[in-house]
């Protein structure tokens, strides 16, 4: 009757990856919302030039590999991982950074490994440590969120700035370093954290506005928790971390190492154990593994911030540890039933 | 400067003692390798590797002589066993030596035409073959490897290749199309 | 109360019971034909034991083998042998194999049947008396019951499990077994304690069956068993599975390489219960079965006691026919595990718990697209024999048969689960049946190329010896040559007669030239 054999399970198609996609960009909203809110139209400029660029290259990939472009355009990856990445760059980043940057990500990070399902590295954090490392002043220069600097660019204004137009007379005043950075480089002058704490730009927690961000991209990381798009393991594990390094080093001397929380709540460790490092692909895949995967990102965005010469450490410590999963997955293998 | 000669040249000579100890101690007839090769081999002992049997082809194997890809019976599984074996690459199955069939060939005679001359019986390499001279020769086609050297020596030819009986515990489950052929229906 | 367990991952499916439970039990009339495949079990192949034109009686023992795992077919009616060829069966393959065909002749005349007391046996008496009904495990897998049986008694057996769970969605048979005959499943459970002797003995019912749980529970209030149980246990594929039931019910994981009755359980589906309370009270054979008959593509889904070799067509026909265009697939099973027929002329076997009739748009027959495996290890966290179908996906992939055996591919229940809940749709449960299907060949094709390399070295030795016994034998009788031809007494060699032959010849020549000179 048939000539190719189609064997069970016989079933109307139930998870798919169109809505694994969709629970993520909807976990992504309440954190992105807040961004804008505090800092401004810039980031959503950013998301939409990204994922126009990223669904741009991937179709011409595809075209390219002369394999179907829609149905890899629709399950959505691209947007994601284009969104992911374009909430690292700085708010009123030019178009030509979002550009190689995206580039980069798709190209290198995806579709040369062989598209969805074979990238060993996170491609979010590939295009970023590219950015960074071939742009580092571009890459560095953050603006003040609206609490402290009274005022967000306009629309067009952001508009203005993405296309390169910069007036260097209001940039002087809205730009600076991020929180984390400002941190690092007070320490190396051997200014106390007390007194760090004090300044303008710091609030309850973290950096102002910066902290706010963190929580609500919590909030999200919770709803992927509880709509099962992600297991507790590797958020727990990386959280762990990070918060069991910065605590001991915070009790031995609390003057030059900065509190746990505000470790916690700066910089991309939040939306880096919820988003990033949970990217299913470049993870390890067995339980014990991602607790190991999610400790050695934390223990690695510790030691970076603090030791290393990057003031955020998030991508390339997921980077690094993308690089050990063979190994991981290889020693973590869970018994079997009807094993001793 | 002399400590460090005398040393080295004690080192030298323990070492050297050692190992021609082991040489001699622990010396393996034979070249192993060639068991396990042959070990990988179908056994179809047909001669299609331009070798006159398996065991031929694995020595010349174990050589270096011979590639690995000549084996048509064995097809594209063996080669990979063997590729495995001897941490090799793998190859294509070279044409020349023939076409691996899914479906292996048994040997049928046709007993109205069968003059009971034994020739076949001699040709056969793994005595498949039931009979004496003047009376009816049969093939037992569960021995059959299917080798086809009994074909040339029959004066009245009246052997022929059949495909082999698949009953349905011989069936097996397609594996599905690689995904990365697979094109989305218009 | 006993204490129960969970077993590693699992699935909460959509049920689909309420379909094919409105209509109750209802009874199959005979078709024309039957159809009864010489295999329907596990094991080797039985013989015919008639021919072509013999008349054979209801309960008639029709086909058996000679080994020791015995299945043997009966006829489910009187009738004539008007066949015995090749015909579609129930197989994944969809190849046809050789099936008894009757022409029925409406009198469903029955063998004289011999009642016996079963109370008054020993239990060898009952195991062969299963045996020759040609009992097996009605639960789906089909292994004959009575080696079952005899290898039990013979471990011992603490705990005997009465399988009522019937996880899988669609089916509801042992549903609706349960609840009509009650009685029968608690006799059958009797005759089983009787050969295995137990400590304990678990009726097991998931809790979406609670009108099977009351009759059992009535049933069980009305004739009591010594220390029997009836143990609801909650909804999750795929609890009915034999593994994963005795680690729900004891905690105990089957080790590695042994079967339940190596750690003292015993594990039996209700309907054979059924069946063996039948046989021994009734000396009645395997030879009807209680089968659903559901899916989105038959008009009135139900259930119905049928004979064994009942085309499936027949079937349909008396569920209302197609809902809506047939063409699609008719699925042997459940969704989950079943596979898919060649035909609505396959007969109905005694596996044959469920048949799904789907449209063409449930189920393609075409492999669709799919996307590639995105690693979110969603498999791993509900395969309930808690094996990494990840890794065995890719080296299925790869063909890597020896690094698929060490992820343990044979460990592999085929249960389906990773393949329902992986996002990208990947056909995981085909890859590893197909890995297992090329492993077994490969195995089959060495174990044949050992044989041949054997027998061609013993030719070898052979043909060797013989040259060597030849050369000794004509080694022999030219030294015996030679001291015949030396003359007696003289002690010189004889002359050679070769070289006086040819010397001859010259001097005749020489003696023929001169003279014509």
């Amino acid at each position: 009757m048939t000539s190719v054999i189609v064997s069970s399970p016989y079933l109307p198609p139930g998870n798919t990856l169109k809505r694994l996609m969709i629970q993520v960009i909807i976990a992504l909203l309440p954190g992105t919302l807040a961004y804008a809110w505090h800092f401004g139209h810039g980031v959503i400029i950013n998301i939409v030039i990204a994922v126009l660029f990223a669904l741009a290259f991937e179709a011409g990939i595809l075209k390219l590999r002369a394999k179907p472009v829609m149905p890899h355009l629709t399950d959505f990856s691209a947007v994601v991982a284009a969104w992911l990445f374009a909430l690292c760059l700085p708010m009123h980043s030019p178009w030509w950074l979002v550009l190689v940057g995206i580039g980069f990500t798709m190209v290198a990070g995806k579709h040369l490994y062989g598209g969805l399902g074979f990238n060993p590295f996170n491609p979010a954090m590939v295009g970023y440590v590219v950015l960074l490392i071939s742009f580092p002043r571009e890459m560095t220069t953050w603006y003040l969120p609206a609490s402290v600097s009274g005022e967000t660019l306009s629309l067009t204004d952001a508009l203005h700035y993405a296309l390169g137009n910069v007036d260097i007379g209001r940039w002087d005043a809205l730009s600076s370093a991020t929180p984390l950075d400002q941190v690092k480089t007070a320490i190396g002058q051997s200014i106390s954290i007390s007194e760090i704490r004090s300044s303008p730009v710091f609030g309850e927690f973290g950096g102002k506005g910066w902290e706010w961000i963190a929580f609500w991209w919590f909030i999200g990381g919770l709803w992927l928790l509880l709509t099962r798009t992600i297991r507790w393991h590797i958020p727990v594990a990386l959280l762990g971390g990070v918060l069991g390094m910065a605590l001991l080093f915070y009790l031995l001397n609390p003057e030059i190492y900065a509190s746990p929380l505000f470790h916690l709540l700066s910089g991309a460790v939040v939306i880096g154990a919820f988003f990033i490092a949970t990217d299913p692909v470049t993870a390890a895949t067995t339980d014990m593994g991602r607790v190991v995967y999610g400790l050695l990102i934390g223990l690695l965005i510790y030691v970076i911030r603090v030791w290393g010469g990057y003031p955020d450490g998030v991508a390339f410590a997921v980077l690094l540890a993308n690089m050990c999963v063979p190994l991981i997955d290889y020693y973590t293998q869970p018994r079997v039933y009807g094993e001793k | 400067m002399i400590l460090a000669i005398l040393t080295i040249s004690l080192m030298a000579g323990l070492f050297g003692l050692i190992l021609g100890y082991a040489a001699i101690r622990f010396k393996v007839e034979g070249n192993p390798v060639v068991e396990r090769i042959d070990a990988l081999l179908p056994q179809t002992q047909c001669g299609q590797c331009t070798y006159p049997g398996c065991r031929p082809y694995a020595e010349a194997i174990a050589n270096g002589e011979a590639p690995i890809n000549q084996c048509p019976p064995g097809g594209q599984a063996t080669i990979a066993a063997l590729a495995s074996l001897l941490d090799t690459e793998v190859l294509e199955l070279n044409a020349e030596h023939g076409d691996h069939l899914d479906v292996p060939l048994v040997a049928v005679i046709d007993e109205q035409t069968c003059i009971g001359c034994t020739l076949c019986i001699q040709a056969c390499p793994v005595d498949a073959i039931l009979g004496a001279s003047k009376h009816m020769h049969t093939v037992i086609a569960e021995e059959c490897t299917g080798c086809k050297l009994c074909l040339p020596p029959c004066p009245v030819d009246c052997i022929d290749m059949i495909p082999s009986q698949q009953t349905i515990d011989d069936w097996k489950w397609s594996a599905p199309p690689d995904p990365m052929e697979l094109v989305q229906d218009a | 109360m006993l204490k129960l367990h969970r077993f590693h991952g699992g699935l909460h499916l959509d049920g689909h019971k309420t379909e094919s439970l409105g209509r109750g039990l209802q009874q199959a009339s005979i078709p024309e034909r039957l159809f009864l495949p010489l295999r329907q079990h596990i094991g080797e192949y039985n013989k015919p034991l008639v021919e072509v034109g013999n008349r054979v009686l209801k309960g008639h023992m029709i086909a058996a083998n000679s080994s020791l795992i015995c299945a043997a077919v009966h006829a489910p009616t009187s009738g004539t042998v008007s066949a015995i060829e090749d015909y579609p069966v129930a197989h994944p393959s969809g190849q046809p194999d050789t099936c008894i065909v009757i022409d029925v002749d409406g009198k469903d005349e029955a063998v004289e049947p011999t009642l016996i007391d079963p109370r008054q046996l020993t239990a060898n008496e009952m195991i062969e008396l299963i045996c020759r009904a040609g009992i097996v495990g009605l639960g789906g897998a089909a292994f004959p019951t009575s080696p079952k049986l005899s290898r039990g008694k013979a471990n011992g057996i603490d705990t005997l499990i009465i399988n009522g769970v019937e996880c899988e969605p669609y089916i509801t048979c042992d549903d609706i077994l349960m609840r009509h005959y009650a009685a029968e499943v608690l006799r059958g459970t009797g005759y089983l304690q009787q050969i295995l002797q137990p400590t304990s003995t678990l009726i097991s019912i998931e809790d979406n069956k609670p009108e099977a749980i009351a009759e059992i529970s009535n049933a069980l209030a009305q004739t009591p068993l010594a220390n029997t149980e009836i143990i609801p246990i909650p909804t999750i594929y795929p609890s009915g599975g034999e593994k994963q039931l005795i680690q729900i019910l004891t905690g105990k994981e089957v080790p590695h390489g042994q079967l339940a009755f190596d750690i003292g359980l015993f594990c039996q589906n209700v309907g054979t219960c059924v069946a063996i309370a039948r046989a021994l009270e009734r000396d009645e054979p395997l030879i009807s079965r209680v089968v659903t008959i559901s899916g989105d593509n038959i008009s009135e889904p139900g259930n119905w006691e049928v004979r064994l070799g009942t085309p499936i067509s027949h079937l349909i026909e008396l569920a209302g026919g197609y809902s809506h265009a047939p063409g699609g697939h008719l699925v042997m099973g459940g969704p989950m595990m079943g596979f898919s027929l060649s035909g609505a002329e396959v007969p109905i076997v005694k596996a044959s718990n469920s048949i799904m009739v789907m449209r063409e748009e449930t189920i393609p027959h075409t492999p669709g697209y799919h996307d590639e495996c995105i690693r979110c290890s969603k498999c791993t966290e509900v395969c309930p024999a808690q094996l990494l179908p990840q890794q065995l996906y890719w080296h299925a992939r790869a063909q890597a048969w020896e690094r698929t055996q060490e992820f343990h591919l044979f460990d592999c229940i085929e249960c389906g689960c990773c393949s329902a809940v992986c996002p990208s749709q990947i056909p995981l449960v085909q890859y590893y049946r197909a890995a297992k299907s090329e492993i077994r060949a490969a195995q089959k094709a060495q174990f044949k190329s050992d044989r041949a390399r054997v027998r061609f070295e013993f030719r070898e030795k052979r043909l060797l010896l013989k040259k060597q016994k030849d050369e000794e034998r004509r080694r022999l009788k030219r030294e015996a040559l030679q001291k015949k031809r030396a003359a007696p007494g003289t002690g010189e060699p004889a002359p050679d007669p070769v070289q006086a032959a040819l010397e001859r010849v010259k001097a005749r020549k020489k003696s023929a030239q001169e003279e014509s000179q």
